[in-house]
């Protein structure tokens, strides 16, 4: 199905998300669409799959103008979106998740749904069980599943938001030789993405957004060097990998088991120096994250020995650990990290040891200032958190570490951040680990993983590499370890 | 633009006042009672004596120190709705203290301290059950509450029908009264105690304090608005968390007191008078802000006392202040939600 | 005790829990939809009066009924507006008409207190009723006995079986994914918060001109029923069959604790009368410690045959609320 975008405009406020953006989509095309984080990417594409309505500006399907007022009135139109974390239901059965949403009587026929199921996904060579649960499913599955879904619904044109982030890269192999199938068979493939390898690997064409506005086009073979620019204005590069010179042992694992509802991981030993970085690789739910609760008293293991600085923390909570000098950053920021509500002051006095009993304003006000100052938050001292965008966010997550710090856990540390916050978060964090530190994180980019670790752990299904070294890995030795390709038969660790 | 928006606000309060009237004016009509009547009663029910004015007071006294208690399990996101029973404890631990040492040589002012304090210890290890409950078993403290309040309210019958019965048969009535040398000392002709006033103001001043500038009080509100990432920034979240359902029941536990020593000089079935649930009420209606706790306190307990003619004038359930309070809690959330409408759009 | 008087009793336990399955089975409905409805103590005082002031009035068993629903459907489109439309919070919006609606019950009830009232006849269904046994237990009781049973069946088959179920089950789990595949997620809030306020309000009238006949104010003995069928919801774990379950054993307890009273004289009667709310805290208990922090420390700490057996039990225990319970949705 051919799709053209005509002069769409698109305020939120002051913002102008999308400025008059104009795209032609032949059928059978796999079109990518490139721009940082806030580019106006998604405005666009929920423009397109009827989340949100256009201020101004025309869809066109196959030449015919239409008005899309929903999500399931775009896929009465044959337009269909796969979210990045896919929207289903996770305590609920596949073919349930599958049944939902579809016309028909009021009792389904499962058995016919099963059928239909079956089928589709032999066709394009998934194999998923039915009557499975949809949260025993890896992120990659879930991808497969709504895309089923979508062509059961008939959907002709696919837009997939960002579906290569947390998923292996088998799986990856998997998703885009699906993706040139559709395509091949005459269907309209939207691929959203911040990655350029991807865009190269996948796309025939592709444009990219900066602030709203469509900044330019190119056709299959790209430029990369020209993509870039176009992507931020200006050419950036991450700076040579610098190499660690290790110093003391800050935490050691001994024969370490853990359990959690989905996985085990079995007997992991590793020593972890000053000054050190060690990206923890696997796609979501393989055991990092577990691991690294681990490491920060956050969850107890079920066998072994944590010992940080040679004092053994095993089962203690992570107070202990904090008091040692250890902090964990998590991924969910105004979840887990930050307290919405509460003002920048009053985070930055919350971190510290209270001084007697009342707060002195004041000194609070000052702290704040100076933190912000040093940590280059774009906001005011007053400023609540929530109020601030993520990048921020992670700033102020960063500024609120204690000194001295021995250990530093973090969960996707850059997760949705642009990449000038990319490159300063990275600047910080080696700065701690100059002054002795050592940083444990986890990553589903794996660029980020080589460029930034010194060594690297892969993780597949609770299975725990040994200690790769970042400078000898290559991306796609990665990337097939994820996939779970190329263990030892018998894993030594 | 900031007076403007204050000045809004005050509006926006009025009208939920306004209309939380007109639903009862509604409730009267539709009963076949006459509205200006029924408010008119109200209002010289409440404050046409000194002798009115005094039981007013009598009632703020309570209502002011469950509702400063409640601020603070508040502010560390709970709903201690078990304040009912805390406050029954309280009145069970000072009743028990003062039984204890009424016959003991001494000094009747050292026996009523130290039964004011035993009530306040026992309002507190109350609270700490649904604290612990909550903090350790995963039990929502509202169900828990609301357990041991039905559990405290038997806990008194049996008491006044059991071990603590009067001479000959227990009744309703309650336990046999204390001595007067136990009572707290009164302002003549009256069942108000100074001291009670003091207890109450002392109280609601120092959560006032504890929330505006410690600390403690910050952490509290961290550990309320978000207590994983409270825990993250190395606040000892579930220690913070029993910390305030205490101190909340010890809060309680001297409204239970203070029922006991002041008012009643005994222990009665219903002796928390659903001052636990009215704090609440108070409690959401300042929006959580202790500053604003003492005079809404001072009008609810005016309504309380203003109502209770009704029954005898108007042949009217004195519930109708229950009526009119929870109906301006209820409107004052819902002008909220609407004013918060209104801010999205513009 | 010999065979009849256990047969009547059991009965009675059937009887008994009619009223609680209306409002279980109400609340679970709504809450599956992403709403807690928390005022249910307060609409079962209010619809009780409420039907019972109608029913002598009217002297129509029927419009009794239908204004304890009437009355359940209006507070639960209170708590709709107020949580959907105003995103207020519902916990607060709920606990203040709890306190309200009961304040309301004993105010406007004040003129029908202690009257005489018309009570839900007894009407034993042909055939059925007369097989031994079976027939006294189950089938000589009132129509909303029976309609109890359907009512257990039906929630059931409609949440897990039919398209719309699948749906309500969607919008309380996720409200963003049933908003892409179509739903009017908002709309259906509504309508189900509604639907399960009026069959919460049906309880009402049941005790009012059934179960427990007859309207007395405060001494109605009907303070703290709606707060045990909230937790009992939780309890059932929002499935129908193992809340009807959960109503069916607290009915059973009770009328084991009136029958074993008597060979208890060392217990005295306030015990017993408050014997279900510890129970109740209990039965919490057990369905959440599974998520407190120190049992999954102390499982890690166990060997690991130990573990393994309490993780298992735990987790049968455990129940799970919808995802989306309590939280507002904007479809952007």
């Amino acid at each position: 199905m051919k799709v053209e975008l005509h002069s769409i405009h698109k305020h939120f406020g002051k913002v102008h998300a999308n400025d008059d953006i104009t795209l032609n989509i032949p059928a059978g095309t796999i079109q990518g669409i490139l721009g940082e984080n806030g580019a106006g990417k998604s405005t666009l594409m929920k423009v397109l799959s009827g989340f949100i309505q256009a201020d101004s500006g025309d869809i066109l399907l196959d030449g015919k103008p239409i008005i899309i007022h929903s999500p399931a009135d775009a896929i009465k139109h044959g337009i269909g979106m796969l979210h990045q974390d896919p929207l289903d239901f996770p305590p609920m059965r596949i073919v349930d998740n599958f049944i939902l949403g579809a016309e028909g009587g009021l009792f389904p026929n499962r058995a016919v749904v099963v059928r239909d199921f079956k089928l589709l996904a032999e066709q394009y060579g998934f194999s998923i069980d039915p009557d499975s649960y949809v949260d025993a499913l890896t992120v990659g599955e879930r991808q497969q599943l709504e895309i089923l879904r979508l062509l059961w619904l008939g959907a002709r044109v696919l837009i997939l938001d960002e579906p290569t982030t947390g998923i292996s890269s088998s799986q990856k192999v998997k998703l885009f030789a699906t993706l040139r199938k559709l395509a091949a068979e005459g269907k309209t493939m939207i691929f959203v993405s911040h990655k350029l390898e991807d865009v190269e690997a996948l796309c025939h064409q592709a444009v990219v957004l900066r602030q709203g506005k469509l900044i330019g086009e190119m056709q299959k073979p790209f430029d990369p060097k020209k993509l870039v620019a176009m992507m931020f204005g200006k050419e950036i590069s991450l700076g040579a990998r610098q190499v660690a010179k290790p110093g003391e042992a800050i935490l050691s694992l001994q024969h370490v088991s853990l359990e959690d509802v989905r996985l085990k991981i079995k007997d992991v030993s590793l020593e972890v120096h000053a000054g050190e970085v060690i990206g923890l690789a696997g796609m979501e739910g393989s055991g990092q994250g577990p691991f690294l609760r681990a490491c920060a008293g956050l969850m107890r293991p079920v066998g072994g020995h944590v010992l940080l600085k040679g004092q053994d923390l095993t089962g203690k909570p992570y107070h202990a650990y904090k008091h040692h000098g250890v902090e964990f950053l998590p991924a969910s920021r105004l979840e887990e990290g930050l307290v919405p509500g509460l003002t920048l002051t009053e985070h930055f006095i919350l971190a510290e040891e209270p001084k007697g009993m009342f707060i002195d304003r004041e000194y609070g006000r000052k702290l704040a200032e100076e933190r912000i100052k040093s940590f280059n938050i774009k906001g005011t001292p007053v400023s609540t958190v929530e109020s601030l965008s993520g990048g921020n966010q992670q700033r102020a997550l960063l500024s609120l570490l204690n000194d001295p710090l021995s250990l530093v856990l973090i969960e996707h540390p850059t997760r949705g951040l642009d990449i000038e916050s990319v490159i300063y978060i990275w600047s910080k964090l080696k700065d701690r680990c100059r002054q002795g530190a050592a940083i444990l994180f986890i990553s589903s980019d794996l660029e980020e993983v080589l460029q930034y670790s010194d060594r690297v752990l892969v993780f597949f299904s609770g299975k725990v590499s040994e200690p790769l070294d970042a400078a000898q890995t290559s991306v796609e030795q990665l990337g097939q370890l994820i996939g779970g390709r190329g263990w030892p038969e018998k894993q030594a660790v | 633009m900031m007076k403007n928006s204050r000045l809004a606000n005050i509006g926006f309060q009025l009208a939920a006042l306004v209309l939380a009237l007109l639903f009862t004016t509604l409730i009267l009509v539709a009963t076949g009672a006459p509205p200006l009547e029924a408010y008119k009663n109200i209002i010289l029910g409440s404050v046409s004596s000194l002798d009115k004015i005094s039981n007013v007071l009598v009632t703020w006294v309570p209502l002011l120190l469950a509702s400063a208690g409640l601020l603070i399990t508040f502010s560390a996101g709970l709903w201690n709705i078990g304040m009912e029973g805390q406050i029954t404890l309280g009145a069970i631990g000072t009743t028990w203290a003062l039984r204890l040492m009424q016959d003991s040589s001494l000094p009747p002012a050292l026996v009523i301290v130290l039964s004011i304090l035993a009530g306040m210890v026992m309002g507190a290890l109350w609270a700490s059950l649904a604290g612990a409950l909550k903090t350790f078993g995963g039990v929502n403290e509202i169900f828990g509450g609301l357990g041991l309040n039905f559990v405290a309210t038997a806990l008194t019958l049996w008491l006044i029908f059991g071990p603590w019965k009067r001479p000959g048969v227990g009744s309703m009535s309650g336990t046999e009264p204390f001595p007067e040398a136990l009572w707290l000392p009164m302002f003549p002709d009256s069942r108000l105690s100074p001291w009670a006033l003091v207890l109450a103001v002392v109280a609601i001043v120092i959560v006032y304090f504890m929330l505006q500038g410690t600390y403690f009080g910050l952490r509290l509100k961290a550990v309320g608005k978000n207590f994983r990432a409270a825990y993250m920034l190395g606040i000892p979240t579930w220690q913070y968390m029993m910390i305030s359902f205490m101190l909340c029941g010890a809060l309680a536990g001297a409204a239970g007191a203070v029922q006991v020593t002041a008012v009643y000089h005994r222990l009665i079935p219903s002796i928390s008078s659903g001052y636990g649930y009215l704090g609440l009420l108070v409690a959401m209606l300042v929006n959580y802000q202790a500053a604003w706790a003492a005079p809404v306190a001072l009008f609810f307990a005016a309504l309380n006392i203003g109502s209770i003619q009704l029954p005898i004038i108007l042949k009217l359930d004195s519930s109708l202040s229950g009526v009119l309070q929870g109906m301006l809690v209820l409107f004052v959330l819902m002008v909220e939600g609407v004013r918060q409408r209104l801010m999205r759009r513009s | 005790m010999d065979t009849n008087t256990i047969i009547i009793g059991l009965a009675g336990v059937l009887v008994a829990a009619a009223p609680l399955l209306f409002a279980v089975i109400g609340e679970t409905i709504s809450e599956r939809a992403g709403v807690t409805n928390l005022s249910m103590n307060g609409t079962i005082l209010l619809s009780a009066m409420g039907g019972f002031a109608v029913a002598v009035t009217t002297d129509s068993i029927l419009l009794g009924f239908l204004a304890g629903a009437g009355i359940g459907a209006a507070v639960a489109l209170i708590v709709a507006f107020s949580s959907i439309t105003l995103k207020q919070s519902q916990v607060a919006v709920g606990f203040v008409l709890a306190l309200v609606t009961r304040d309301l019950s004993y105010f406007l009830g004040n003129p029908f207190m202690g009257l005489e009232g018309p009570r839900l006849p007894a009407w034993d269904i042909p055939l059925l009723a007369d097989i031994p046994i079976i027939g006294p237990l189950f089938f000589q009781h009132d129509l909303m006995t029976y309609l109890s049973y359907v009512l257990i069946l039906l929630a059931w088959l409609w949440i897990f079986r039919t398209r719309p179920g699948l749906m309500l089950q969607g919008i309380g789990e996720r409200p963003a994914a049933a908003f892409v595949r179509g739903a009017n997620v908002n709309l259906l809030r509504y309508f189900y918060t509604v639907l399960g306020g009026a069959l919460v309000g049906l309880a009402g009238p049941l005790y009012s001109l059934s179960v427990k006949a007859g309207w007395k104010g405060t001494i109605s003995g009907l303070d703290g029923i709606g707060w045990i069928a909230l937790s009992i919801t939780i309890f059932g774990g929002w499935n129908p069959a193992r809340a009807a379950f959960g109503a069916y054993l607290f009915a059973l307890l009770q009328w084991l604790g009136l029958v074993l009273q008597p060979s208890m004289p060392g217990v005295p009667s306030q015990v017993l009368q408050v014997a279900p709310f510890p129970l109740m805290i209990l039965t919490l208990l057990l369905v959440n410690i599974g998520d407190a922090e120190w049992v999954g420390r102390t499982l890690a700490a166990m060997p690991e045959g130990a573990r393994r057996f309490f993780t298992k039990l735990l987790r049968a225990m455990r129940a799970s609320p919808p995802a989306a319970l309590g939280v507002p949705f904007e479809s952007d």
